[in-house]
């Protein structure tokens, strides 16, 4: 689904992504972890369209979208998450949602009808709520959620624009140790297989290990390892890497 | 169920609203029965800004071009066209020259956010007043345009003075105008543009992100606010009899600020109340007494500082309150 | 011709004084200050009376104890809004902030017509008394040259004060970034109330020299705050260099423009407003 190729970002004197390639297939879970300052984050906002690379390609079905502003990707189907977690803080939780739903079945302008009567997409929108275990809060403000049900909520707009790619920057971040992982479960499982793939920029071993297919390993704007995590965590530059200096 | 039922008392309650305003005219005085009408007016006029203010998040420190745009629509109409002077062109034209306006100068204003966009809508309509007042020989300039009584459907009120008009024919007109208003805006807000617009207030980048193109949805609000305070101006111009520039200067848009502050912006029927109550209170101050500035001054810093949920948001407290202190009664 | 130009300046220097209060308040508090024409209109009913009350004495020392009282005045009442309006909504939505000064511009319209009553105060004696010039082959008031000296003098004092002083270069800090200048442990508070009270000063001072040329009336301050307004958002908010060069800019249109084009004059001025609202929101000098 996605293919990236010899990709390049310079800032000023600094190259922060060095000749980057790897591809993502359907179906695919594949965390990109690395130090602190290893270029994760750009590469994340270099395909998310955020940033602009110097050199290389990005393909996207089959597409070459490496010119293509965010929103023509976002249509496409590219959906990311930030770090600091964007909601609607007066609308509820049910609307953040619906208002997604909407927007893709294209019918966000229409003016004569209660939302509430749209009973295909009001169905629709609980139904992602419930994928999400986030059902019992539909009639909350964002602001009486927990962070990490912040996130998930994040992420099932995301997933309730039919995206293809989901880009999750840090999506346990400043949850509490026991959330995270009912919280990647939630992802993880909400994700279907047979349309959509995620790249889940992570720190966490543990949540890499548990619920991630492959890994790519980038360190100082490189890939350095590719694989299956089993396999690429055995590599000792890449325990160094990760575990001894710089990590 | 819990659901249905408080959906019957609502309706219920408005119901009984309706009647109780159709029943008005006989019990109240004339003169209050005109400055009602008046707060009505205002009321449609609060109801459309606030669309902007509280539902898309910006604040037109403006709005008294559109009102003015209405008004003089009828105005000019019944000067230099006659022949069309009949209601059934009158609000409709009021309606079209005032969203027109709308679309014009919102183009340029939903570019840009906050302190920017209300000077912007400032500076536009005094623009508007400007133009009122200097083009003096097609607008009339400071001394406005007289606005007679027009025929309806071929009903010409000849010898009819304007109080009887007023009371008469023109109440339920202006009432019906009002249901409709409200009615669309009602549903206007709780449709899909609705939340859009919200969440375009909420969190504006997020929404590009999801597909809801901002600028252009702004806009979109921007027109039907303006259209909403041009049907006001329209109707209001029959309630005064007369249209001057005053009406596009911004210190009466401050007063519409005023008035939708006064009844609450964060609740759909604030502005309403805040409109209507505003009428009385500004008639029986200047009535009252000669400082009345003082009056609407101080009851303006204190409604910012002590009541910011304006009067509707005060009785929501209050009710809150008193259910917490019964809580048999649900 | 050469009247024009000299009118123009004239014009220019009440813009000037007005238009720098406001935009010092906008820029170091981010405020709209809808009031500030009242202070003007204070300043010119101070200045009116005090001159009044000196009538048997010389007219100079009248105009300098005016000006001196009305600032005094002017900075007072500045102080007392600032600490007693402004500071509980400073950071509540703007809607609040535009209301609680026009609250205030009610307010202290009608506090006017209490104190002073509903008429025309008139206070020529000093214009009278400076005479007439013979300038470039014209004859011109000495008092409108007075007038453009001390506003050159007063701009230069407040350049001074915010390019040298310390209060002046905190100022600066606090209107460039006002939680960083909060976290580095900058007095806000203080300083606030200071910059209220220059610029409410500076419209005293406007109001103060406008009365030996012109009656002191009710609502006198509406067209100033307009027109102060209008120099700022070309001028730029915030910024010194543009009040100077917005307020040149405006009183020569201005003076040009009443005597070209009387009619278009003021649909001109707010449409040139609107136009850099739309292109360059920032003005010729603000930032963005």
């Amino acid at each position: 689904m996605l293919v990236v190729r010899n990709l390049v970002k310079d800032f000023g004197k600094m190259r922060a992504v060095n000749r980057v390639s790897f591809q993502i297939k359907e179906g695919e879970v594949v965390s990109l972890v690395g130090p602190n300052g290893a270029g994760k984050t750009t590469l994340v906002n270099l395909i998310s369209g955020h940033i602009m690379p110097d050199e290389g390609e990005i393909i996207f079905m089959e597409r070459n979208i490496t010119r293509f502003p965010p929103h023509k990707r976002i249509k496409m189907g590219i959906a990311r998450n930030f770090q600091i977690t964007q909601l609607f803080p007066e609308l509820t939780v049910l609307d953040n949602v619906r208002n997604c739903v909407f927007s893709i079945r294209g019918l966000i302008g229409q003016f004569f009808k209660p939302s509430d009567n749209y009973e295909e997409v009001t169905s629709r929108a609980r139904e992602i709520l419930r994928r999400f275990h986030l059902d019992h809060l539909e009639g909350e403000l964002p602001a009486n959620l927990s962070e990490g049900d912040k996130k998930v909520l994040d992420i099932a707009m995301a997933y309730a624009l039919e995206s293809r790619l989901l880009l999750l920057d840090e999506p346990t971040s400043g949850v509490a140790t026991s959330d995270k992982f009912k919280i990647m479960e939630t992802i993880v499982k909400a994700i279907d297989r047979s349309k959509m793939a995620a790249m889940i920029v992570e720190h966490d071993m543990d949540i890499v290990f548990d619920y991630t297919d492959r890994v790519l390993v980038l360190r100082e704007g490189t890939i350095m390892a590719d694989g299956v995590p089993r396999q690429v965590m055995e590599e000792p530059e890449v325990r160094a890497t990760l575990f001894g200096i710089g990590a | 169920m819990a659901g249905l039922a408080t959906k019957r008392k609502k309706t219920g309650a408005l119901v009984l609203l309706i009647i109780g305003f159709v029943l008005l005219p006989q019990v109240i005085p004339s003169y209050q029965l005109v400055l009602l009408e008046s707060g009505l007016c205002f009321a449609i006029l609060g109801l459309g800004f606030n669309l902007l203010l509280r539902y898309t998040g910006l604040l037109s420190f403006g709005h008294g071009a559109y009102f003015a745009a209405g008004a003089y629509a009828v105005g000019m109409i019944g000067r230099y066209a006659p022949e069309l002077y009949r209601m059934e062109v009158l609000i409709p034209a009021a309606i079209v020259f005032s969203a027109i306006l709308a679309a014009i100068f919102g183009f340029v204003c939903v570019r840009h956010t906050r302190i920017f966009f209300s000077i912007l809508t400032l500076a536009l309509s005094m623009l508007v007043f400007a133009t009122l007042v200097k083009l003096y020989y097609v607008t009339g300039g400071s001394d406005g345009i007289r606005v007679g009584i027009p025929p309806v459907l071929g009903h010409a009120f000849k010898g009819m003075r304007r109080p009887q008009f007023l009371e008469g024919f023109y109440y339920y007109f202006l009432l019906g105008w009002v249901i409709v208003s409200v009615a669309f805006m009602y549903l206007l807000v709780r449709s899909p543009f609705g939340k859009a617009i919200q969440a375009v207030r909420d969190n504006e980048i997020r929404a590009e992100m999801i597909g809801i193109r901002v600028k252009r949805f702004r806009w979109w609000a921007f027109l039907v606010s303006g259209a909403y305070a041009g049907l006001a101006g329209g109707l209001w111009s029959f309630v005064n009899g007369h249209v001057t520039p005053e009406l596009a200067h911004w210190v009466f848009s401050g007063e519409v600020v005023y008035m939708t502050l006064l009844g609450g912006f964060k609740s759909f029927a604030g502005p309403i109340v805040g409109a209507i109550v505003f009428t009385f209170l500004k008639l029986y101050a200047v009535s009252g007494t000669e400082y009345w500035m003082l009056i609407i001054g101080i009851t303006l810093i204190g409604i910012v500082l002590l009541l910011p949920g304006g009067l509707v948001g005060g009785l929501v407290i209050l009710l809150e309150r008193a259910k917490a202190r019964a809580p048999w009664r649900s | 011709m050469v009247l024009y130009i000299l009118n123009g300046l004239y014009f220019g220097a009440f813009l000037f004084l007005t238009s720098l209060g406001l935009t010092i308040i906008l820029g170091v508090m981010g405020i709209l200050n809808l009031a500030h024409g009242s202070l003007f209109a204070l300043g010119a009913f101070m200045a009116a009376w005090t001159i009044g009350l000196l009538a048997t004495g010389p007219p100079s020392t009248a105009l300098i104890l005016a000006i001196i009282c009305s600032m005094a005045l002017t900075a007072a009442v500045g102080f007392l809004l600032e600490r007693s309006l402004i500071k509980p909504i400073i950071r509540r939505p703007l809607e609040y902030q535009l209301l609680i000064t026009f609250g205030a511009l009610l307010l202290m319209e009608d506090v006017i017509k209490l104190v002073w009553g509903g008429e025309a105060r008139y206070a020529s004696a000093p214009f009278d008394s400076m005479g007439r010039a013979n300038l470039l082959g014209l004859e011109y008031p000495w008092y409108f040259v007075f007038v453009m000296a001390l506003t050159a003098l007063a701009g230069a004092a407040v350049w001074v004060v915010m390019a040298r002083t310390r209060a002046g270069i905190m100022l600066r800090a606090i209107a460039m970034d006002r939680d960083m200048a909060e976290a580095m442990g900058i007095p806000i508070k203080r300083l606030s109330s200071l910059a209220f009270m220059l610029g409410a000063s500076m419209a005293g001072l406007a109001g103060a020299l406008m009365v030996p040329t012109s009656p002191a009336l009710l609502g006198i301050g509406m067209e100033p705050l307009i027109m102060a307004f209008i120099v700022v958002v070309i001028g730029g908010m915030g910024s010194l260099k543009g009040a100077v060069v917005g307020s040149l800019l405006v009183g020569q249109a201005r003076s040009f423009g009443v005597g070209f084009l009387p009619e278009l004059e003021m649909p001109i001025l707010f449409l040139i407003a609107v136009l850099i609202l739309i292109g360059r929101p920032q003005g010729m000098f603000g930032k963005g």
